[in-house]
C-alpha cells in the first residue's frame, strides 16, 4: 500500500501523531521543573528558598507581631535527635532573628543528613527569608557528635495582613547512601 | 479518496481464503481477527481480575483476617485494578474499535494492519510480566493501582520493575492502537462519509484515541520516574533529594483523569448506537452529542486535582477544581437527556442489548451523581479514600463501561457470527448481573459514608452486615459472568438461528448492509454514502 497517495498520507499522519506522543512523554518530564517554578512563584507547597537571602536593614514594621512555631521531625529510619532550642518566637516583620537547632547523632557511625523545610500555611513561605540555614547543605555528623545549628531569618514586611501565625517545620532525612554514591563517583 | 478504488483493487490480489491454524491468529492483519483476539483477551483478563475481586470479597466477608495475609490482600486490590483498567476495559474497547470502525465507515481494513497485529500481540506479554510478579519472592505490586510515591518507591519491593515494564508495554500497545484508529478515521472513510455523518461510536473513539496519545505518554513518564527513583537514585518524588511526593499525584492524575474518560467515551458511542435501534427513531441531538463528547474530553484535562483535595491545596485551587469538575456534568447531562429524548415516543422493544443499554443509562447516572457529590470539596474531606469512592467508580466502570461492552457484544455478536446468540442464557445473564451488581456496589455507598476506608483487609464491627451483603452480591455477580462465558462459547461454535443482514429491525448503518456473518473481507469496493 505504501507508494500510493493514501499510503503517503497515512505515513504523514502517523509521523505527526508520533510527534505528539514523543512531545507528551517530554511534557510528563517537563512537569517536574514546571511544578517547581509554579511552587516557587506561588509558594503553594510551603517550600522556602534553597539559598541564602541578603538582609539589608529595612524598616521594621513595629505595628505587627508575627508568631512563628518551629517543629522538628526526623524521617523514618533517621536516628538523629533533632530539636529546636526555641519552640516559638514572636517577631516584627523586617527584624533579623536567630533560632538554634540542636542535633545529635546517637549512633556509632557517621551519618549524612539533609533538612527539608516546609512552611504552613504555604503562602507564608514566600515571605520567610533565611540569611543563614543549615538546610542549605547536607550535614555530616560523626557517631555520638552533637552540634548546634543556627538559622537566621527575617519576615518580609510585605507579608499579607491576614497571616499572623505560621509554622516552620524541618524534616531531617538520612541521605548517607546517596551522599556516598556521589562521593564515589567524584573520586 | 480518489485513490481508494486503486488501493482496493490492489487488495483483491490478496488471498481470499481464510488461513488456518494458530498462525492465522499470530500473523493476522485482518481487523476482524484482531478485534476477536482483543475481545477474547479482554474477557480472559476480566475473569482473572474478577477472580482477584472474589479473593478480596471473601476476605472482607467478615471482619478480622481469615483467608489472606494483608500484604497479599494489597496485591489483590492493586492487580485487580490494573487488570480491569488496562487488561479488560481498554482492550475490550480496542477490540470493538477494530471490529466496527472499518465496517462503520466503509473501509476494507484498519489503516495500519501490521502495527495492529503488533499492538495486540505485545499485550499478553505485558500481562504475563505483571501476573508473574505475583509469584516472585515478596510478591507483586501492593501499592494500589495508582502507585503513589513513596509507596511505590521507598516502600515497595524489587518486583516494582516488573510492574513498570508491564505498564510501559500496555502503554505502547494503547498508543499504537490509538494511532491506528485516528489514521483509519482520517484517511479511510468511504466517499460521502463526512465528519458529521459518522456514527457516534466512531466519533467517540476518535476523541478517545486523541486522549490516549495525549496522556499515555505522561503515564509512561510517571512510571519511568518511579523506576529511576527506586533503582537509579534520582529524587523526583523524594523530598530528601529536593523532590516532592505530592508532585507524583499531580503527574499521575494528569494522566489519570483523562484515562477515566478513555474508559467511558466509547461506551457513550455504543449506547448512542443501541438506543435508536430499539426505539426505532433517529438519535436525538446527534450534533450536540459530538460537541458534548469533545467538551468532556477537553474538560478532562483541567480537573485532575479533584483527586487530591486532601493534599493541602490552597482554597482557590480547590474552588477551581471543584467548579471545573461540576462543569463536566453539563455535557454528560446533555448525553443522558438525548438518550431519554431518543426513547421518548419511540416504539421501544427490549431485546438484550437494549436491556443492557437501559441499565447503563440508569446505573451510570447513579455513578455520575455520586461523582458530583465527591466533587464538592468540603464533603470530599469526609468521602476521600472511603468505600463511597469505591462505590462511585464501580458504578461508572462496571455498570457503565462494562455494561456498555456487554451491550455492544450482544448487539453486534449476531453480525460477527451470523447466528443469533442464546437469548434465554443472555436474559439470565442480564437479570442475574443487574440484581447482583447492585447488591454488590450499592451498600458500599452506606459503609463509605459511615467511614469504612478503602484498601483494607479488616474493618470495624459495625460494617459487618453490609459487607456480608456486598460479598454475597460480589460472588453472585462473579458467577453470573460464567453464564456469559457459556453463551460466548456457544456463539463462537456458531450454534443458533441464522440472522439476516440487518439482524435487528431498526438497525441503521453500513455494518448492517453487509451479510451476516460479516465476510472476512468487507468493503473492498467502498460503498457510497448518501
Amino acid at each position: 500500500m505504501t507508494g500510493t497517495t493514501e499510503g503517503k498520507s497515512n505515513n504523514k499522519l502517523v509521523v505527526k501523531l508520533l510527534a505528539v506522543v514523543v512531545g507528551m512523554f517530554g511534557f510528563g518530564f517537563a512537569l517536574v521543573p514546571l511544578y517547581d517554578v509554579f511552587c516557587d512563584l506561588t509558594g503553594l507547597n510551603g517550600k522556602t528558598a534553597n539559598s541564602a537571602a541578603v538582609f539589608d536593614a529595612m524598616e521594621v514594621d513595629e505595628s505587627r507581631l508575627i508568631t512563628i512555631d518551629f517543629i522538628t521531625r526526623t524521617n523514618s529510619g533517621m536516628s538523629w535527635q533533632f530539636e529546636a532550642q526555641t519552640r516559638q518566637v514572636k517577631v516584627h516583620p523586617g527584624e533579623l532573628h536567630q533560632v538554634d537547632f540542636t542535633v545529635t547523632n546517637p549512633s556509632n557511625r557517621p551519618i549524612v543528613g539533609q533538612a527539608v523545610p516546609s512552611v504552613s500555611p504555604g503562602p507564608a513561605a514566600l515571605f520567610l527569608n533565611k540569611t543563614e540555614c543549615f538546610c542549605f547543605e547536607q550535614q555530616t555528623l560523626q557517631g555520638g557528635e552533637t552540634v548546634v545549628m543556627p538559622m537566621k531569618f527575617y519576615v518580609d514586611p510585605q507579608l499579607p495582613d491576614d497571616i499572623t501565625y505560621f509554622t516552620l517545620q524541618y524534616t531531617l532525612y538520612d541521605v548517607t547512601s546517596s551522599a556516598q554514591d556521589i562521593a564515589m563517583k567524584s573520586d | 479518496m480518489s485513490t481508494a478504488t486503486e488501493t482496493l483493487e490492489h487488495d483483491e490480489h490478496h488471498e481470499h481464503h481464510i488461513p488456518k491454524g494458530i498462525t492465522r491468529w499470530l500473523y493476522t492483519t485482518n481487523h476482524k481477527d484482531i478485534g476477536t483476539l482483543y475481545l477474547w483477551f479482554a474477557f480472559i483478563m476480566f475473569l482473572i481480575g474478577g477472580a482477584m475481586a472474589m479473593v478480596i470479597r471473601a476476605e472482607l466477608f467478615q471482619p478480622g483476617l481469615q483467608i489472606v495475609e494483608p500484604n497479599f490482600f494489597n496485591q489483590m486490590t492493586t492487580v485487580h485494578g490494573l487488570i480491569m483498567v488496562f487488561g479488560a476495559v481498554m482492550p475490550a474497547f480496542t477490540g470493538l474499535a477494530n471490529w466496527l470502525i472499518p465496517m462503520m465507515i466503509g473501509a476494507p481494513d484498519m489503516a495500519l494492519p501490521r502495527m495492529n497485529n503488533w499492538s495486540f500481540w505485545i499485550l499478553p506479554f505485558a500481562f504475563m510480566i505483571l501476573l508473574s510478579s505475583l509469584f516472585l519472592q515478596g510478591g507483586g505490586p501492593a501499592f494500589g493501582w495508582t502507585f503513589y510515591a513513596p509507596l511505590s518507591t521507598t516502600y515497595s519491593n524489587d518486583s516494582t520493575a516488573f510492574f513498570v515494564f508491564a505498564v510501559h508495554i500496555m502503554g505502547i500497545s494503547s498508543i499504537m492502537g490509538a494511532i491506528n484508529v485516528i489514521v483509519t478515521i482520517f484517511n479511510m472513510r468511504a466517499p460521502g462519509m463526512t465528519w458529521m455523518k459518522m456514527p457516534l461510536f466512531v466519533w467517540t473513539w476518535l476523541i478517545t484515541a486523541f486522549l490516549l496519545i495525549a496522556v499515555m505518554p505522561v503515564l509512561a513518564g510517571a512510571v519511568t520516574m518511579v523506576l529511576t527513583d527506586k533503582f537509579f537514585g534520582t529524587s523526583f518524588f523524594d523530598a530528601a533529594g529536593g523532590g516532592d511526593p505530592v508532585m507524583f499525584q499531580h503527574i499521575f492524575w494528569f494522566f489519570g483523569h483523562p484515562e477515566v474518560y478513555i474508559m467511558i467515551l466509547p461506551a457513550f458511542g455504543i449506547i448512542s448506537a443501541i438506543v435508536p435501534t430499539f426505539s426505532r427513531k433517529k438519535l436525538f441531538g446527534y450534533a450536540s452529542m459530538v460537541y458534548a463528547t469533545t467538551s468532556i474530553a477537553l474538560l478532562s484535562f483541567i480537573v485532575w486535582a479533584h483527586h487530591m483535595f486532601t493534599t493541602g491545596m490552597p482554597v482557590f485551587a480547590e474552588m477551581f477544581f471543584m467548579l471545573a469538575t461540576m462543569l463536566i456534568s453539563v455535557p454528560t447531562g446533555v448525553k443522558i437527556f438525548n438518550w431519554v429524548a431518543t426513547m421518548w415516543r419511540g416504539s421501544l422493544s427490549f431485546e438484550v442489548p437494549m436491556l443492557f443499554a437501559l441499565a447503563f443509562i440508569v446505573l451510570f447516572t447513579i455513578g455520575g451523581l455520586s461523582g458530583l457529590m465527591l466533587a464538592i470539596t468540603p464533603v470530599d474531606f469526609q468521602y476521600h479514600d472511603t468505600y463511597f469512592v469505591v462505590a462511585h467508580f464501580h458504578y461508572v466502570l462496571v455498570t457503565g463501561a462494562i455494561f456498555s461492552i456487554m451491550a455492544a457484544v450482544y448487539y453486534w455478536l449476531p453480525k460477527w457470527t451470523g447466528k443469533m446468540f442464546d437469548i434465554t442464557l443472555a436474559k439470565w445473564h442480564f437479570w442475574c448481573s443487574l440484581v447482583s451488581v447492585n447488591v454488590l456496589f450499592f451498600p458500599m455507598h452506606f459503609v463509605g459514608l459511615a467511614g469504612m476506608p478503602r484498601r483494607i483487609p479488616d474493618y470495624a464491627l459495625q460494617f459487618a452486615d453490609f459487607n456480608k451483603w456486598i460479598s454475597l452480591g460480589g460472588f453472585a455477580f462473579g458467577l453470573s459472568q460464567l453464564i456469559f462465558l457459556a453463551l460466548l462459547i456457544k456463539a463462537c461454535r456458531k450454534i443458533g438461528e441464522p440472522v439476516s443482514a440487518q439482524v435487528w429491525e431498526g438497525a441503521e448503518g453500513l455494518e448492517w448492509e453487509i451479510p451476516s456473518p460479516a465476510p472476512y473481507h468487507t468493503f473492498e469496493t467502498p460503498p457510497v454514502v448518501k
